[in-house]
């Protein structure tokens, strides 16, 4: 026979499991909520704005009087910002993640690990202002024909950005192979250079390659900088020079400019978004699964 | 006595933990030459200063000397590359890297810059079948080393040293994670190996030094309490120590 106050506390603890799950499981509900309305807007977006025009149509006007609905001219835009992104961050982030794993001692490391980590924890704005106000007129120093919104700039201060988050997850990868393949090596008379870029890394390979995924999939998905220093004329080109429109910037500029809500114009940022939401979706999940991979090799 | 190694009052320090005593022996070329002792001792220590693998240890501070072809390993401007090449080293877990059999024996050769494919080729066959391993890998050697038993993991290992032809070869403990099958089979290639090469060993398992080795120095608590020939040190130890450790009565 258990007794009263055996069945009181076990009431107790099946409120507090009840409340622990409740609160994981909101977490869930409004994710599955956000993606109920996503899908829910762009469905009757693609009521009146077919799918075949969306994906080939070389124009996006949906503000103007000659209606465009062509998403490809948008994300032209954000490929370019991601990739002076990616130019600046995969490389960087990398070599300061083997510098740290493989040469920095110690106490070095423990200075320059949250020194970088600092660098995420700056607003995204001030990187905006930083690169509207302080990058593009230094660019322009060296290339006359760059416009005062452009994508060069706001790329490559968004690589910046990014650069923790590789550096920190391919540090991560790259720490977690075992020292004894390390001792391998250097027992074969190799250099630590050597160590470090055949047999750390590629034993480390798909951990590092998910966080440069990761990487890509925040690029494309920030907002802030490209807002701000990019500008806001869609234009499907690849002359990092001129002003363009991201995906992102888009949403922003429709969020805060005068569209009244549940008009077709409105309806585009869903469709946007919905877009956004489906590459940067898959990117993560490609991410996991590397890492997942990388996991079951040596953890 | 054609000594291959000679170690001068060598002392090791963690920090300020003396963990090695003036330690002074003579290693002769051409044989198995064990080191014993129980657990802590500093018998892993003691080989890993042989081909300078400790420098890694960020504590790690040494004095005395270790000679070999008649320099100090430890004197500047030694290259410890080259040193390494010519003292290699197979370590108590089998430590392939995740490649291919063929990679991971190529790998010595690929980093000296080798490129060219029939002496790869060539090599890894040969280093295989020193390894007594090739009749068992032969027909799948781009398949992933990782895929092999432990056994043939560790053989690959002594396989992947012999690669780039070295003079000494270090085991320390190398059939710690092994079964006593695979034991076996390290210990009679370990026997083989004495023809061409030097060896050390370091083992807690004194049947294996009896079984493989010529000569044995017993270590305790980071003193060399005795080295002699093999037959002497387990038939009749001068030292007391000796004798108590080797009869079981502690460690």
């Amino acid at each position: 026979m258990p007794s009263v106050s055996g069945i009181a506390r076990r009431r107790n603890e099946m409120i507090i499991e009840g409340l622990l799950f409740m609160s994981a499981l909101s977490s869930i509900l409004i994710t599955a909520g956000i993606i109920a309305i996503l899908v829910f807007e762009t469905i009757e977006f693609f009521k009146v704005v077919p799918l075949k025009d969306f994906l080939t149509d070389t124009q996006w006007t949906p503000l103007f009087v000659n209606k465009h609905y062509g998403i490809l001219t948008l994300f032209a835009g954000t490929f370019l910002t991601t990739f002076f992104a990616m130019i600046v961050a995969l490389p960087v982030g990398l070599i300061s993640a083997i510098y740290l794993s493989e040469y920095a001692p110690a106490w070095l490391r423990s200075i320059i690990k949250p020194g970088l980590e600092v660098l995420a924890a700056i607003p995204s704005v001030v990187y905006g202002y930083f690169a509207l106000l302080f990058v593009t007129p230094l660019l322009q120093r060296f290339i006359p024909h760059l416009s005062g919104f452009n994508s060069i700039s706001p790329g490559i201060v968004m690589g910046v950005m990014i650069i923790p988050i590789v550096s920190s997850l391919s540090e991560d990868a790259l720490h977690a192979v075992p020292i004894s393949l390390r001792e391998g090596a250097l027992a074969l008379g190799a250099t630590r250079f050597q160590v470090a870029t055949r047999v750390v890394l590629p034993a480390a390979l798909s951990g590092v390659a998910s966080s440069f995924i990761l990487g890509i999939s925040r690029a494309i998905g920030e907002t802030m900088v490209v807002a701000i220093a990019a500008g806001q004329q869609p234009r499907l080109t690849l002359n990092p020079l001129v002003p363009i429109e991201t995906v992102t910037a888009y949403i922003v500029q429709v969020s805060l400019g005068d569209t009244p809500t549940g008009t077709l114009e409105y309806k585009t940022i869903f469709a946007a978004g919905m877009s956004l939401f489906v590459v940067t979706f898959v990117f993560n999940i490609f991410s996991y699964i590397l890492k997942k991979r990388f996991r079951e090799e040596y953890e | 006595m054609d000594v291959a190694l000679r170690v001068e009052g060598l002392n090791v320090f963690y920090d300020d933990k003396r963990v090695l005593k003036d330690i002074t022996m003579e290693i002769p070329r051409n044989t198995v030459t064990a080191v014993i002792g129980p657990s802590g001792c500093g018998k892993s220590t003691f080989i890993r200063c042989l081909n300078r693998m400790n420098d890694l240890i960020p504590r790690f501070r040494l004095t005395g000397r270790v000679i070999y072809k008649d320099r100090d390993i430890y004197s500047n401007g030694v290259d410890i590359i080259t040193l390494r090449r010519q003292i290699g080293m197979v370590f108590q877990k089998p430590n392939p890297f995740p490649k291919s059999i063929y990679e991971n024996i190529a790998y010595g050769l690929r980093i000296q810059g080798v490129k060219d494919k029939r002496r790869i080729d060539q090599v890894v066959e040969e280093s295989l079948r020193k390894a007594a391993l090739w009749d068992e890998v032969k027909d799948h050697l781009n398949s992933s080393a990782l895929s092999l038993s432990g056994g043939q993991q560790q053989r690959l290992c002594i396989a992947r040293a012999l690669a780039v032809e070295p003079e000494i070869i270090l085991f320390d403990e190398p059939c710690s994670a092994l079964d006593p099958i695979a034991t076996a089979k390290i210990e009679d290639l370990i026997m083989d190996l004495k023809n061409t090469y030097t060896v050390v060993i370091v083992t807690h398992n004194m049947q294996q030094a009896a079984r493989v080795s010529e000569y044995t120095a017993f270590l305790y608590l980071g003193e060399l309490i005795e080295y002699d020939k093999t037959e002497k040190i387990f038939t009749n130890p001068s030292q007391r120590l000796t004798e108590e450790y080797i009869t079981g009565r502690f460690g």
